[in-house]
């Protein structure tokens, strides 16, 4: 708890600090790490703590996304209707393809969401009178009764939101339906034959999962004020996974770890150049992915407890 | 208490289940027997609402099973232990025997308050966990307990449901004399409160311990009655032929 | 039309069917989940354009590159695979994914992001099927040589020893390993051929579509759904998810704009149509799904 507050006070005076270092391009960056916190958190719940490999939660973050924009462009410029719908389009569709897919276990599951996902994918991607595959652009953000166009404020309230959704999922963990859901993924047919109906409680985490995603989406959208199909593609799933994992599955920070750590260092390799790398292949700064793949393949490898693993490792050792 | 009447399931080609009737009755211990890969563990899997049945009926405490799912039967008073140890083997004893009476004590939709602060669930977790011998294990991790203490819990889970019918599959699988003493010892006090129906393998213990046995032999029952009945019958003999025969 | 529509669809079915054997027999035997396959199928395309480049030859730039992509499989099996068989699906799902990534960009460093494969001089005018019918003599190659490596497939795995313990695997792998089946070295083989398949898809559809990166993970979601729908384990259940989804992808895309115009309104059947005949797969495997959850061909009982 202590360490919780230490970061949150961290996170409170970051603005200022980054303020007067003369630095403030760096609180968007902040806050697009935390929305993707936010979204590898919600992708978290269900994959680490639920043992539900989904590799289709890029379609609840889209949903959201869009849900939010064509609000937006609809003329709907309050947050405070635009994001509950948001919010509540992903949870709708988490529903739905949370009942069509848990229903199968292992790799057809797997192989279920990802295949739902792409059909989202291919659906927005259609929508013409919303951009269709070339996106939609807004013209401005959302409002909550107050602008949101001053960077410090928009900072602010993600970070409002990533800490409640962190301290939500903290009380989740311990509650009896976080203790059911982490049960049900080390050993699913023996709670059900112990008493709980399976899909019914993965059904739920996966609904909840979904909203959370969503509501990142929305806030992803207002803060690039763009959008487009590929939020909904199967390698932005990928990608989340690898924050999770990156990050620690089925740990609180995992998918805070995660996304500041896969975030930053794509924005090291891309902005920052390294002289001695460059001499060896000029254009390395366009092969970040190389490094995300070697990266995720040694975590997998050999530290399959992410960041967060290490560090609870560190403490007890 | 339970009653099957002409229960069959096939898998492919294969009968495992030919019209199975047979009767539990309330408060006896009822074992099944029969050779390697006579349907016993499908059986259980049929009453416990794993495996759905193809043909037949169902009753429990007189009324039709139907499709009712696995967790309603419990829920319902009917619970199983697994054969092969299926446990929470990254949780520890009490955690685990907490969960199953966590099943059965109100809803698990509840999202905010810290389990912990459930004294009653971890009161009613130690003393079942006490019951099944395992006082000294509570804190361990379960993956962490000797074979016999797995199986102990293994069917600590089960009872922690506080069933009215319990289906033991095998209880005693893969254990030595003393562990077998014990859990045979363990049945022994459990059966005042519960009705066991017992498959095993472990031919001293049945006839310990059964009120009544029932042989099954490819898919069907052979026989049914009382120990000494099924000792005398010519057809368990012929079928047992080869495996240790009852003392 | 419909039958021009019917050969496309068959014939994008059975380069589908290539892809599908090869990773529905990885997912039943070694019960891995191996997001690569789809690298491996742009490997093959890209080393068969260098090698038709470096011979000036299509066949042989071709035939080459087939062997050349099993071997690189097998190697990737010994070195990497191996170390996944006994780790959970998340943990082969996300070293997969990283295979991918570090594959594009690798391909991508050597090559470029595209590479050219021109359809063969002598392949590329159409054929006479019946009066009156043509079809692309290059189309007519790959329905060929697409029955022809089923057909190979299906002696293999029916009438051959290999086959037999192939079956074995993918139905019950424990019994396999009691039989006392070598099954190190039935993973890499029954790896490498699916690599060489992959390729085979890779460097024939190459003239066809574009050879560029990632083409290798648009085509491996279709691979997936083919095996979905045919069962997994089964590559008779490969064969026919593979036809049905290259038909119903190919016949919807071509009739299903027209079919909506024909019934609705235009402002609907212009966003309609495009759009369900790009997710008419995904709904095919749904409907698939409901009615048999396992597949069509489940290998396990």
């Amino acid at each position: 708890m202590k360490r919780a507050l230490a970061v949150l006070l961290l996170a409170v005076a970051l603005p200022w600090a980054l303020e007067y270092f003369d630095r403030t391009f760096y609180v968007s960056f902040a806050s697009r790490v935390m929305i993707y916190a936010i979204a590898a958190t919600s992708l978290n719940l269900v994959l680490g703590y639920g043992g539900m490999i989904s590799f289709g939660h890029a379609a609840f973050v889209g949903t959201g996304a869009y849900a939010a924009s064509i609000l937006f462009v609809e003329g709907v410029t309050s947050a405070w209707i635009a994001w509950p719908v948001a919010v509540l389009a992903a949870a709708a569709a988490a529903w739905l393809i949370g009942a069509a897919s848990l229903r199968t276990r292992g790799v057809y599951f797997i192989m279920i969401t990802l295949a739902f996902a792409q059909m989202a994918f291919y659906l927005v991607n259609s929508m013409k009178a919303y951009g269709g595959d070339e996106g939609l652009t807004l013209t401005g953000r959302p409002d909550l009764g107050f602008s949101l166009g001053n960077e410090i404020a928009f900072y602010y309230v993600v970070l409002g939101f990533l800490s409640l959704i962190l301290f939500l999922l903290h009380r989740l963990a311990r509650s009896r339906f976080g203790r059911v859901i982490q049960a049900m993924r080390e050993n699913a047919p023996r709670a059900e034959a112990i008493g709980f109906p399976v899909f019914r409680y993965q059904l739920a985490c996966f609904v909840i999962a979904g909203a959370v995603g969503g509501l990142a989406g929305a806030l992803l959208a207002a803060h690039g004020k763009y959008v487009n199909p590929g939020v909904l593609h199967w390698t932005q799933s990928g990608t989340l996974m690898v924050m999770v994992i990156l990050g620690g599955v089925g740990r609180l920070w995992g998918g805070v770890l995660g996304a500041a750590v896969l975030l930053t260092l794509e924005h090291l390799v891309a902005d920052y150049r390294i002289g001695w790398l460059a001499s060896l292949a000029p254009n390395y700064q366009q092969h970040a992915s190389l490094a995300v793949g070697v990266v995720l393949l040694v975590v997998v490898l050999f530290a399959p407890h992410g960041i967060a693993g290490l560090m609870a490792r560190k403490r007890h050792a | 208490m339970l009653e099957l009447k002409a229960v069959s399931k096939r898998f492919g080609g294969v009968v495992a289940t030919d019209r199975v009737s047979m009767q539990v009755r309330q408060g006896e211990v009822h074992a099944l027997i029969g050779p390697n890969g006579a349907g016993k563990t499908t059986l259980v899997n049929l009453i416990s609402g794993g495996l759905a049945i193809d043909s037949g009926e169902m009753l429990f405490e007189r009324k039709p099973l139907g499709n009712l799912k696995q967790s309603r039967r419990v829920l319902a008073g009917l619970a199983r232990s697994y054969q092969i140890t299926s446990i929470f083997r990254g949780m520890t004893v009490l955690d685990n025997l907490a969960l199953a009476v966590q099943a059965r004590s109100g809803t698990s939709f509840s999202f905010f308050n810290s389990i912990t602060s459930e004294r009653r669930l971890f009161d009613e977790a130690a003393s079942i966990g006490e019951e099944v011998g395992l006082k000294a294990k509570l804190g361990s991790i379960s993956s962490t307990l000797a074979h016999g203490e797995q199986r102990a819990l293994e069917v600590g889970l089960a009872l922690a449901t506080k069933p009215r019918l319990v289906l033991l599959d095998e209880p005693m699988a893969g254990m030595g004399p003393e562990e077998s003493a014990r859990m045979v010892a363990l049945i022994e006090t459990i059966r005042a409160k519960v009705t066991v129906l017992l498959v095993e393998h472990d031919m001293d213990a049945v006839f310990r311990l059964a009120d009544r046995i029932s042989v099954l032999v490819n898919g069907r029952v052979i026989a049914s009655g009382t120990p000494a009945e099924i000792r005398a019958d010519p057809a368990v003999k012929t079928a047992y032929l080869g495996e240790e025969a009852p003392a | 039309m419909i039958v021009e529509q019917g050969l496309n669809g068959l014939q994008f079915g059975l380069m589908l069917f290539l892809l599908a054997a090869g990773l529905t027999l990885v997912f039943g035997i070694m019960d891995m989940i191996n997001l690569a396959h789809g690298s491996l199928y742009m490997l093959g395309a890209f080393v068969a354009a260098a090698l038709v480049q470096a011979t000036g030859s299509f066949a042989a730039g071709v035939l080459l590159a087939i062997p050349a992509t099993g071997v690189l499989g097998m190697l990737l099996e010994v070195s990497l695979f191996r170390k996944l068989y006994q780790r959970d699906h998340l943990s082969q799902v996300l070293a997969t994914f990283a295979l991918i990534l570090i594959a594009n960009e690798a391909v991508r460093l050597v090559w470029g992001s595209d590479a050219a494969l021109p359809m063969p001089q002598a392949l590329s005018g159409p054929v006479e099927l019946l009066p009156g019918l043509y079809y692309p003599a290059y189309r007519l190659l790959i329905i060929a040589v697409g029955l022809l490596v089923a057909v190979f497939l299906f002696l293999l795995i029916n009438k051959t020893k290999i086959g037999m313990l192939v079956r074995a695997g993918a139905s019950n792998r424990e019994m396999a390993l009691a039989m006392g089946v070598n099954i190190k070295t039935l993973f890499t083989v029954v790896f490498g051929v699916g690599a060489a398949l992959c390729a085979v898809a890779g460097a024939l559809l190459a003239p066809l579509l574009a050879v560029q990166v990632g083409m290798g993970e648009n085509i491996l979601i279709l691979a997936f759904v083919v095996i979905v729908i045919g069962g997994i384990g089964s590559v008779r259940g490969a064969f026919v998810g593979a036809v049905l989804v290259g038909m119903v992808d190919t016949v919807g895309r071509a009739f299903l704009p027209i079919l909506f115009g024909a019934f609705l309104p235009p402002q609907f059947a212009s966003a309609a149509g495009p759009a369900i005949a790009s997710v008419s797969i995904y709904l095919l495997m749904a409907v698939v799904l409901f009615v048999r959850p396992q597949g069509l061909f489940p290998a396990r009982g």
